[in-house]
């Protein structure tokens, strides 16, 4: 697969390395703008509240507290 | 991949031959062999990645939002209310009574614990505990009293990622003072009890009357939550503390606190 990628590529091997760079930096752009911003509340790896595993986060009207 | 000279076993030596490659079938399993290969390698570094994102993005992501969402709630409490004002009276001599709920999401008020100053200090505490809201601050439990009011203020902080404001949260001692500012109060908590064995499901840590389920709450308790260990969230640490002294924002930050907003 990468090596495809690499042959596919015009020109000699500094051209290919920067092309490649820059792809590799846009890969890591949408990772980090995108992919992980949508994929890290989905994780478990840190929750740090003690609600219950029903509890809704939506807003509700207050309890009124007495 | 190597690039295969073409080997005609027909026997023809004419290039422009239309018998095809002939597919060998070591060719085709060292070709599936690459291809995963390269696949684990690609999620190897997919999830160092995710780690590096996690770890170090998003503090830096958090601490230019939590700037931000302070500038806007001293800015909010900076300008003049019209109409009726809904946060308790500033007279002096008045039973802090805490306020109307918030929003859902909205800033509105700050906090400052001395011990750990180095990363909560000015930290807004938002009203709910989503994580969208977390990495913009301290979450309010909703369900839970209001700040000064009576029974139980719970708030929840990150202790990795997100700027991790409680990061240090193992440096607190009983008696460590915990500050939160709103537009016209100094709250002053002193911290009496921690539990850092707790697991995620024990709810009643942010009860009213923590342990004493369906009691009437009479004093005014605070509660702060978050994950442990330091880099997992198998279970949780929490730390109570009861509020000692109120002051009006007017009289400005009480000692222990010297604010440079």
């Amino acid at each position: 697969m990468y090596a495809w990628f690499w042959r596919t590529l015009p020109g000699r091997w500094p051209g290919k390395l920067l092309a490649t760079l820059a792809a590799l930096g846009v890969v890591i752009a949408i990772l980090f703008v995108v992919v992980f911003p949508w994929l890290e509340p989905k994780l478990p790896f840190n929750d740090v509240t003690v609600d219950e595993p029903i509890y809704v986060v939506t807003p509700t009207p207050a309890p009124s507290l007495s | 991949m190597m690039n295969r000279e073409h080997v005609d076993v027909s026997g023809k030596s004419d290039p422009s031959s239309a018998v095809p490659d002939q597919e060998y079938p070591g060719d085709v399993l060292r070709l599936i062999a690459r291809g995963f290969g390269q696949l684990l390698m690609t999620l190897g570094v997919l999830l160092l990645l995710l780690c590096v994102y996690d770890l170090w993005w998003t503090n830096v992501e958090s601490a230019r939002t939590i700037a931000t969402v302070r500038s806007q709630i001293l800015a909010d409490w900076a300008r003049p209310i019209s109409g009726p004002d809904p946060a308790n009276t500033s007279d002096p001599g008045s039973e802090p009574q805490g306020f109307a709920q918030p929003d859902y999401g909205s800033g509105f008020a700050l906090l400052y614990i001395p011990r750990m100053r180095d990363k909560v200090w000015g930290l807004p505490i938002l009203e709910g505990t989503s994580k969208a809201i977390l990495a913009q601050g301290a979450g309010h439990y909703r369900t839970t009293a209001m700040v000064g009011a009576i029974g139980n203020f719970a708030i929840a902080a990150h202790r990795s990622t997100h700027n991790e404001p409680f990061a240090h949260i193992d440096d607190l001692r009983v008696g460590d003072k915990v500050f939160v500012q709103t537009r016209d109060t100094w709250y002053v908590y002193t911290l009496r009890e921690d539990n850092p064995n707790l697991s995620p499901l024990d709810v009643w840590v942010i009860d009213p009357v923590p342990g004493q389920v369906g009691a009437v709450p009479k004093k005014r308790l605070l509660t702060m939550t978050t994950c442990t260990p330091r880099y997992g969230s198998t279970g949780r640490w929490a730390w109570w503390g009861e509020l000692v002294a109120t002051r009006s924002a007017s009289q400005g930050p009480p000692p222990g606190v010297s604010v440079t907003t």
